[in-house]
């Protein structure tokens, strides 16, 4: 549905934006993850055609953003990272102006105003000037101008920036809700935000991209193992006990955690697949000790993305108390 | 052409939904009712005058009152037009809903001929309320209606003229202030150009005082419509929004 192929954008001091190629499938929903500054936005201007490539091709619904901009624009939703909203109008009528422009036919445009506006839960403001709403009614009325025309594609810029907890919760589920009909792209710095909606994750630092990949793989790939989180009561110290779950035969790695209650928690990695976890409860209970809790931990994706865009300063403490429960 | 009027319908809502419209038909009305007053009471008492000196000549109506009134509104509407034009671009680059404007799936010129359109109308609905002064005369005497309809028509090519180059204007900035101030300046040179004709007779001075505004005004007040200068206003509100389209293009690569 989007294929984007060395794609650069230079501006006259910096490039924003370095050779960049990814593809999104059709009714994906992906998640553009990157710091500030990465040149997620960029890219999602040029795929809008709000903004010229400098140099390479992209293409949406199989019609290039240079050569058919028209084309592309009728076939994709854009929520900038600030609704384009004119806070002198009222929910309704500017919903309809976006729709004319988008070019829905009158005959239709009452209903398809009507039927966003449940969609997007701003129905009880339809009447309502858009200077007075808040935030959130804010982001949902720009998420309704978004999908008016019913587009293939949906590229959304940070859609829950600046919301509070539950309108996030909400907005997600919304996301999630219109991933059917919909391929989406969504911006964002949180993590979770991806971990959460996104079935694909494009990681992006200083213009490059730096991983694409399903969220599960690209956790799994990093690690390339799972890893359990033991909690247990013992008269033996942490370190110790850290240095026999080393010895189980399998486990490549024991790091331990802050005590919880009095009680120990270590994680300790193993080669996915294997039998290791039975060990780790036999020899807890082999010892007398008193177990509390065993589970999966995921990598989280603060760790993937800190190890992938190469902040070693963060990275670090995890290593050296890894290497200090190994011993 | 569809869009050209949604977009047009948008932005006369946008005037008349806010203080804008409002205040400038206010403003324009206080002026222009001031300097109508003015004219005919000076008319007046200039008429009791020459009457007791025993002059027969009867006076003018359009000489005295309505010719010298276009002028006034076309000085009115040298401080209104940039108020007019300021926001046009320079809000939505603000406010950044020129990116919904130019990530939608309508062409650059209906977008200016949209926003132009729904200003020449603002402007037109100003000179009513002049016309409306004008149209009071007709109680007192019998003025001529031709050289009234023709200095109007001048006074609408003429804002359209300073429209679109307030418009051009509009889209360098993101600032509304400076995009008003730069368009006063540039309208008021436009007007003063032809000042230079008072002192020098040369060539460059005449090709410099033919691009004031108010040269080409002068016909219009006096009933006469010259193809020159409908050609001359013609030729600013095409080049302007031509200018105005190929600014507007080079916010997607200047930005």
């Amino acid at each position: 549905m989007i294929r984007v192929q060395g794609l650069t954008k230079r501006y006259a001091r910096h490039v924003a934006v370095d050779n960049i190629s990814f593809e999104v499938q059709k009714g994906q929903i992906v998640g553009f993850l990157g710091p500030n500054g990465a040149g997620k936005t960029t890219t999602m201007r040029v795929l809008t055609c709000f903004l010229p490539p400098s140099e390479g091709k992209a293409e949406v619904a199989g019609f290039d953003v240079v050569e058919q901009p028209l084309e592309v624009k009728k076939r994709i939703g854009y929520l900038p990272e600030t609704p384009p909203l004119y806070p002198d109008m009222e929910v309704e009528e500017y919903l309809a102006f976006v729709g004319r422009l988008k070019g829905i036919p009158s005959a239709s445009l009452a209903r398809r105003v009507s039927e966003v506006c449940e969609r997007c839960a701003v129905a009880d403001v339809r009447k309502k000037l858009i200077a007075k709403l808040s935030k959130g009614y804010r982001q949902r009325v720009g998420l309704a101008q978004a999908i008016i025309h019913n587009p293939d594609v949906l590229v959304l810029d940070e859609p829950t920036s600046g919301l509070d907890p539950k309108q996030i919760i909400e907005t997600r589920e919304l996301i999630r809700d219109l991933a059917g009909d919909h391929t989406i792209i969504l911006s964002t710095h949180i993590l979770s935000e991806v971990e959460t909606s996104c079935q694909q994750v494009i990681i992006i630092n200083k213009g490059r991209v730096v991983a694409t990949d399903s969220f599960s793989n690209l956790t799994n790939r990093l690690r390339g193992a799972e890893a359990i989180a033991v909690e247990f009561a013992s008269s033996v110290p942490a370190a110790e006990a850290a240095g026999r779950f080393g010895q189980i035969p399998g486990v490549s790695r024991v790091v331990p955690r802050e005590p919880r209650h009095d009680r120990h928690v270590v994680e300790i990695e193993m080669p996915s697949g294997s039998g290791v976890r039975a060990e780790v409860a036999r020899l807890v209970v082999n010892s007398g000790w008193e177990l509390y809790e065993m589970r999966s931990v995921g990598f989280s994706l603060e760790e993937v993305f800190l190890q992938l865009t190469g902040s070693p300063e963060q990275v670090a403490p995890v290593a050296a108390a890894a290497e200090g429960g190994a011993q | 052409m569809n869009n050209i009027i949604n977009i047009f319908q948008k932005e006369i809502k946008g005037y008349f939904a806010s203080p804008i419209a409002y205040f400038l038909l206010a403003f324009f009305a206080l002026l222009f009712g001031y300097f109508f007053y003015s004219a005919v009471a000076f008319f007046t008492v200039q008429g009791i005058q020459s009457q007791m000196m025993g002059r027969s000549m009867p006076m003018d109506v359009n000489d005295w009152v309505i010719r010298p009134l276009l002028s006034n509104a076309s000085v009115i509407g040298l401080f209104l037009i940039p108020l007019i034009t300021m926001r046009m671009f320079a809000e939505e680059k603000r406010s950044g809903t020129i990116e919904l404007l130019l990530t939608s799936p309508v062409r650059d010129y209906e977008i200016v001929i949209g926003k132009f359109l729904a200003a020449w109308v603002l402007y037109a609905c100003l000179l009513a309320v002049s016309g409306l002064n004008i149209a009071a005369l007709a109680f007192f005497g019998q003025p001529d209606w031709k050289p009234v309809l023709v200095g109007l028509l001048g006074l609408l090519l003429q804002g359209g003229a300073l429209l679109a180059i307030g418009a051009l204007i509009s889209t360098t900035t993101r600032n509304q202030i400076i995009a008003g101030g730069a368009t006063f300046a540039i309208c008021l040179l436009l007007w003063v150009l032809d000042w230079v004709s008072a002192y020098e007779q040369a060539a460059w001075a005449k090709a410099v005082s033919y691009l004031s505004v108010v040269q080409h005004f002068e016909p219009f007040s006096k009933g006469v419509i010259d193809t020159k200068d409908v050609v001359y206003y013609a030729t600013l509100v095409f080049f302007g929004l031509f200018l105005t389209t190929r600014s507007l293009e080079s916010l997607r690569w200047r930005s």
